[in-house]
């Protein structure tokens, strides 16, 4: 990429300009420190700002447009990009701006709510069966049964049981949109819960834990302190792998009729429908795919400077 | 009749001196696509169009459906009827005549003893059979002489040709499926997967849910057909990858079920590789409006009698402007294509049965709806935008299952009602759990936990009697039935029922006309079902193919022995 | 270690037989139904008829336990009879002289609803392809994704790492179904057919590979989707195996062994990787099964008609027989590869030990 020796300037820079800076403010937060490293991270910031872009342009865009993206025009089906219509429209002559501005909201939403969900669930499972030896057993075993389970019977029977009573308790949207990201978490916790266990098997046995235990440090403070932040990374990995699984999931549930209503537009399902229109409509399937692939590599751009600002070994390189 | 005079065609070819006379399996190999795979080739054990249609190329039955939905005598030596004194004078039997010459693909010859043994096979108790309703209300299936079949009837029926009729009741060898009756019928997985037929292909290979490979069928009774040699019938992928590998990849002659956007349909016809061809049976797209109650408060009694009437849908005011608001025309245009046509009818074919007292629904008139609710007193009371009837907000709820053109349909609809006044909630269903019928599950079409459904319904064969008594005031689906029923949107009326019944009894064909054009009337003008649009079947072939009259009374393969491709174009 | 081996094994025994219990469960607590794909024209009392016959309505315990005598004694037996047998069965399903017989001919098997044949039957004729395309497909996703992943963690924030960052995050959020729709209208659609680069559309499971030719169609109709699939995979160990090697790459022994004069390949691929391998073990742990599983999209997609697509099938149609084996012999393989895959931590870091 372009910004290749930009970043080579900046690593070199950082050691000069932050060394000195934590010497002068002696008294600052471990935060503000990765803060400070994650604001010279070029990749980490271009993320925010794609990311930030992403999030006005689905709040703060339905706004300025002002297109109702459930407004049918049968006369202007399949209209190529214009100044009317900046994305072009869909198949009943919807606005592919409007629909993916309103769109983004809930696919944005469920993405990282979800991913949120899977990071929780994984990384506790994980670091419990990794380690206390006797919640292995039990645990791995739980999670062997979630891997096996057959995925869309198991919707199904879960979305039979919860979605009326979740969609009178919560009015019809906010029911489905909890029920979607449960569901999107608890399926797909289990990947997160077995590395962060892989891992953690690894690292406890080094000397560091020895250390701190021999000091009589109490479990809790060992994972918090000593064992979560050495692995954060595949964490990390997991969470923005987790953000396009759960965007590409609701889609699919969704594309089911298991999900939101089919007047609920979000960009796996526009995506979804547009794929049989590629050659007819090749802007209907363009910006979906282009808003989720950069959402995805925008968090995973974050998460590469998040994983780098709070690894000590890394910060002032 | 139609076999007839496509015998005098080639006659008449075969006297032009220079047009060669298509040889049996001259025109090479013959590639079918159908989206969804066949899983078995017993149409008995599975009732699924994709295994009766594949089936066909084997099984065949005493009489087939033509394109006009016409009787045409296939293993029979003609059609009977009172005049010809094939069916019997108090309409309680009627007796098929064997073809002469007819033979199995391993040689040995039909007789009455396999007809029996069909009929055996199908009314076991305990095989489950899925065409049993073709033999409903048959006593006795016996020989006469060595080459008659006489079907006896418990009750005068005015349409006997429901056994042995059509894709759907097909003969089977006795000697093949003798030991699979009943319970046992599962484990005959050789005869299931290869069945012994009369027909014009014989099975090589069946993959389960994969492929099937036929080839000419050596003892086939005319010598000329069929026209392929070698047929490979391939399932799986979808609609869309269906129509391109036929119409773009030109991988496939053939691709059946193309219910895609008819825009990308005909962009792909426009390349000029392929033909879509369309034939129209009797489905119906249409909506059902609740006549019962579906409130969740009512919680376990929703949509059953106990939940009391609609509070606004059983009023024809509000049904009738719910029609008029809705362009049929654009419906078609927008999701169907050559697939579809408006209607108003419930039954709209075969032509004897088709009113025309409903046709003003054709044109949209959304100013003569919202007239037509004003002058009810129906109106927006409270300003929210919504009107009320009797202070009870027009809200519904528009149920379907999950299908792209259901959808695109459920959206334009939702439009036209928002300009009425009246709000308008979508939700589409996984059709596993929509048709499903799991009394469990709150979401299937029979227990209509909603305001509105829609799908679409059709009945087999030529003959609606058994379709219109869907509609009697005690099939409505409920608790006690496991919701079973037939009667989906709860419309009830004593004067319908006893249409029905006179029915049952008419047996003068223009009367039966007139009962049931009485029936889709009074349906109809009740406004507790709006019929949308006449769906047909559309398919793709090659434009190298020819033969092809696609039926939607039987299987579309149904004259498959005919096709042949154009000389000098055939693949190996 | 064996005998921790030794004991995970036994206990597996039980937890397996729970979790094809809960499978079971949920599979017959779904509401789709048997006869739901049927036409409308098949009236209910017919439907009741067929459900009966396929004995849906029995007792859940009943059900449950007709399946797993069968599951976990007749299949074995009959797997058994054949593995021993040269000569194929006769026409009655019983065995040819000099065979051992060890069930009778007419026990039943486990019966698919849909096909009313075998369950395992179905998965025989099933499993080659998905083993060619799915498992060719992740062997190709781990040959691209660990070698990216080493050179992107260690060439960090080159042109090269950002290449493969861009490649994986677009290959992993981008669906296969649409990655394998564009494949198709690009290489099937636009190509002309009589091009070298032509790719069929449509996988035909019947291709027999008997000579060069033959083998050349079958890499043919190989190739899309091997590639959408390979994309997918690759972009999820490269990213893990990126991360992993970074993490390393910053610790102290690596300084030790640079100082100690080690070569940069030695530390690099022997010590760095080594220690980076446990989360990339994971992962592939975690979809071996899954390769047994198919690929439900890009099967439907390709028309590859493998385990994933009778997966599919068989849950569209409430098929539960088929459900809950193919679920089953998933579940047996994901136990099994969690063991490998702990067992393989332990030979990657010695210092983990588990007993």
């Amino acid at each position: 990429m372009t910004d290749r020796p930009q970043l080579a300037a900046v690593s070199g820079a950082t050691p000069a300009g932050a060394a000195p800076e934590i010497l002068s403010e002696a008294p600052r937060s471990q935060w503000a420190d990765a803060w400070d490293q994650f604001r010279h991270h070029r990749g980490a910031m271009a993320g925010l700002f794609c990311f930030v872009s992403i999030i006005l342009f689905v709040t703060v865009g339905p706004w300025l447009w002002g297109v109702d993206p459930g407004a049918l025009d049968t006369r202007n089906r399949f209209a190529a990009p214009s100044l009317a219509h900046p994305m072009g429209t869909m198949q009943l002559g919807q606005d592919v701006m409007a629909q993916v501005m309103f769109g983004g909201r809930i696919s944005l939403a469920v993405g990282l709510v979800a991913m949120a969900i899977t990071l929780l669930l994984g990384t506790l499972i994980g670091v419990l069966a990794g380690f206390f030896r006797s919640l292995d057993g039990i645990l791995m075993r739980l999670t062997d049964l979630f891997l096996a389970l057959p995925v869309l019977p198991l919707l199904l029977v879960i979305i039979m049981l919860f979605r009326e009573p979740l969609s009178q308790r919560f009015g019809t949207e906010a029911g489905i949109f909890i029920l979607m990201v449960s569901v999107i978490g608890i399926t797909s916790w289990m990947p997160v819960a077995r590395i962060v266990r892989g891992d953690i098997l690894a690292i406890k046995e080094r000397e560091f834990i020895l250390a701190a235990r021999s000091i009589g440090t109490p479990p809790r403070r060992l994972i918090l302190l000593h064992i979560l932040p050495n692995v954060l990374s595949p964490i990390m990995v997991s969470g923005t792998l987790a953000v396009a699984n759960a965007i590409i999931t609701e889609s699919a549930l969704s594309y089911l009729g298991l999900g939101f209503p089919s007047d609920f537009p979000t960009w796996g399902k526009i995506l979804i429908d547009a794929v049989q229109y590629t050659e007819r409509a090749p802007w209907m399937v363009i910006f979906p795919g282009v808003l989720i692939s950069l959402t995805v590599l925008s968090v995973n751009y974050m998460g590469d400077g998040m994983r780098d600002a709070l690894d000590p070994r890394i910060r002032g390189r | 009749m139609k076999r007839s005079s496509l015998l005098l065609g080639a006659a008449a070819l075969a006297l032009a001196p220079a047009a060669a006379l298509a040889e049996r399996g001259s025109s090479g190999h013959l590639n079918i696509i159908y989206w969804q795979a066949p899983s078995t080739l017993n149409p008995y054990l599975s009732g699924g169009t994709k295994e009766i249609e594949s089936a066909s190329l084997v099984l065949e039955s005493m009489a087939r459906f033509d394109q006009n939905g016409e009787m045409v005598p296939w293993l029979a030596a003609d059609i009977p009827t009172v005049e010809n004194g094939g069916v019997s004078e108090d309409l309680t039997s009627i007796t098929w005549t064997i073809a002469d010459g007819i033979v199995w693909s391993d040689g040995s010859a039909l007789t009455p003893a396999d007809f029996i043994f069909t009929w055996e096979y199908c009314t076991h108790p305990e095989g489950g059979c899925a065409q049993a309703s073709s033999y409903d209300g048959v006593t006795s299936v016996e020989a006469v002489g060595d080459n008659q079949v006489r079907i006896t009837f418990g009750a005068p029926t005015p349409f006997p040709y429901t056994a042995f009729v059509g894709s759907e009741s097909p003969v089977i060898q006795a000697a093949q499926f003798a030991d699979c009756l009943g319970a046992r019928a599962p484990e005959c997985t050789d005869a299931n997967f290869g069945p012994i037929g009369t027909g014009p292909f014989v099975v090589d290979e069946f993959r389960p849910n994969d492929v099937i490979e036929f080839s000419a069928n050596t003892n086939y009774r005319n010598p000329d057909q069929p026209g392929f040699a070698t047929v490979t019938f391939r399932g799986g992928g979808d609609a869309v990858s269906a129509a391109r590998s036929v119409c773009q990849t030109g991988e496939f002659d053939y691709a059946w079920n193309l219910q895609i956007d008819p825009q990308i349909l005909a962009d792909m016809e426009a390349e000029g590789n392929c033909n879509v061809v369309t034939a129209f049976g009797t489905s119906v797209e249409r909506l059902h409006l609740n006549q019962t109650n579906p409130d969740p408060s009512l919680g376990d009694v929703r949509s059953t009698a106990q939940a009391g009437e609609h509070p606004f849908l059983t009023n024809p005011v509000i049904g009738q402007a719910l029609s008029m608001a809705i362009d049929r025309a654009l419906l078609v245009e927008v999701g169907y294509g050559a697939g579809g046509q408006p209607t108003c009818n419930v039954l709209p074919a075969p032509e004897l049965y088709a009113s025309t007292a409903n046709d003003a629904c054709l044109t949209q008139d959304i100013p003569g709806a919202i007239a037509l609710l004003d002058e009810a007193g129906i109106v927006d009371t409270d300003g929210d935008g919504i009107r009320e009837y009797n202070g009870t907000p027009l809200r519904v709820l528009y149920q379907t299952s999950t299908n792209a053109v259901r959808q695109d349909t459920q959206a334009l609809v939702q439009a036209w009602w928002a300009e009425l006044g009246i709000d308008t909630e979508l939700r589409n269903i996984d059709a596993s759990v929509f048709f499903g019928g799991d009394p469990a599950s709150p979401d299937t079409f029979q227990k209509f936990y909603a305001d509105i459904e829609m799908y679409t319904n059709n009945f087999a064969g030529v003959d609606p009697q058994a379709y219109m008594a869907n509609w009697l005031c005690d099939d409505w689906p409920r608790p006690e039935t496991q919701w079973q029923g037939a009667n989906i949107q709860r419309f009830c009326s004593e004067e319908y029922d006893a249409l029905v019944a006179e029915m049952a009894g008419t047996a003068d064909l223009a009367e039966r006309g007139r009962l049931a054009r009485a029936m889709n009337d009074m349906l109809v003008q009740s406004y507790s079902i709006i019929p949308l649009i006449h769906r047909g079947g559309v398919s793709a072939h090659a434009v190298s193919i020819e033969g092809i009259q696609m039926s939607d009374w039987d299987s579309e393969l149904w004259n498959i022995a005919e096709w042949t491709r154009t000389p000098g174009m055939e693949r190996q | 270690m064996v005998t921790y081996i030794i004991r995970r094994l036994i206990l597996a025994v039980p937890a397996l037989i729970f979790i094809s219990f809960i499978i079971f469960m949920i599979v017959k607590l779904s509401p789709a139904d048997p006869t739901a794909n049927l036409p409308l024209t098949i009236p209910p009392e017919v439907r009741e008829q067929i459900r009966e016959s396929l004995g849906v309505n029995e007792p859940l315990v009943g059900q449950y336990l007709r399946w797993a005598r069968m599951m976990f004694i007749t299949e074995p037996l009959i797997m058994l009879e054949d593995a021993l047998c040269s000569a194929p069965r006769l026409p009655d399903r019983s065995m040819p002289d000099g065979c051992w017989q060890m069930v009778p001919p007419d026990t039943s098997r486990i019966i698919s609803y849909q096909t009313r044949s075998p369950v395992f039957d179905l998965i025989a004729i099933s499993l080659p392809q998905t083993l060619w395309v799915v498992g060719t497909s992740y062997i190709i996703g781990i040959l691209i994704g660990m070698p990216l992943g080493i050179v992107s963690a260690y060439k960090q924030y080159s042109l090269v790492d950002q290449g493969a960052t861009f490649f994986s995050m677009v290959g992993f959020s981008i669906p296969t179904f649409f990655t394998g729709t564009m494949a198709i209208i690009i290489f099937s659609v636009w190509t002309p057919t009589d091009a070298w680069w032509w790719l069929p559309s449509s996988y035909d499971t019947t291709h027999v590979v008997e000579d060069w030719d033959s083998f050349v169609f079958q890499l043919q109709q190989m190739v899309m989707p091997m590639m959408v699939l390979g994309l997918y995979n690759a972009a999820q160990i490269s990213r893990y195996m990126r991360a992993s090697m970074l993490d390393n790459l910053q610790q102290d022994y690596v300084r030790t062994a640079r100082a100690k004069g080690m070569g940069e390949g030695t530390v690099v691929l022997k010590h760095v990787l080594r220690n980076s391998l446990i989360p990339v073990v994971t992962v592939i742990a975690l979809n071996v099964p899954a390769v047994f599983g198919g690929a439900l999209i890009t099967e439907q997609v390709f028309r590859v008609n493998g385990i994933g697509y009778q997966l599919i099938q068989a849950i569209r149609g409430a098929d539960v027989p088929m459900v809950q084996t193919i679920s089953f012999i998933f579940a047996v393989l994901v136990v099994m590869f969690n063991l490998i895959a702990d067992v393989l931590y332990g030979i990657l870091d010695p210092r983990i030990r588990y007993d």
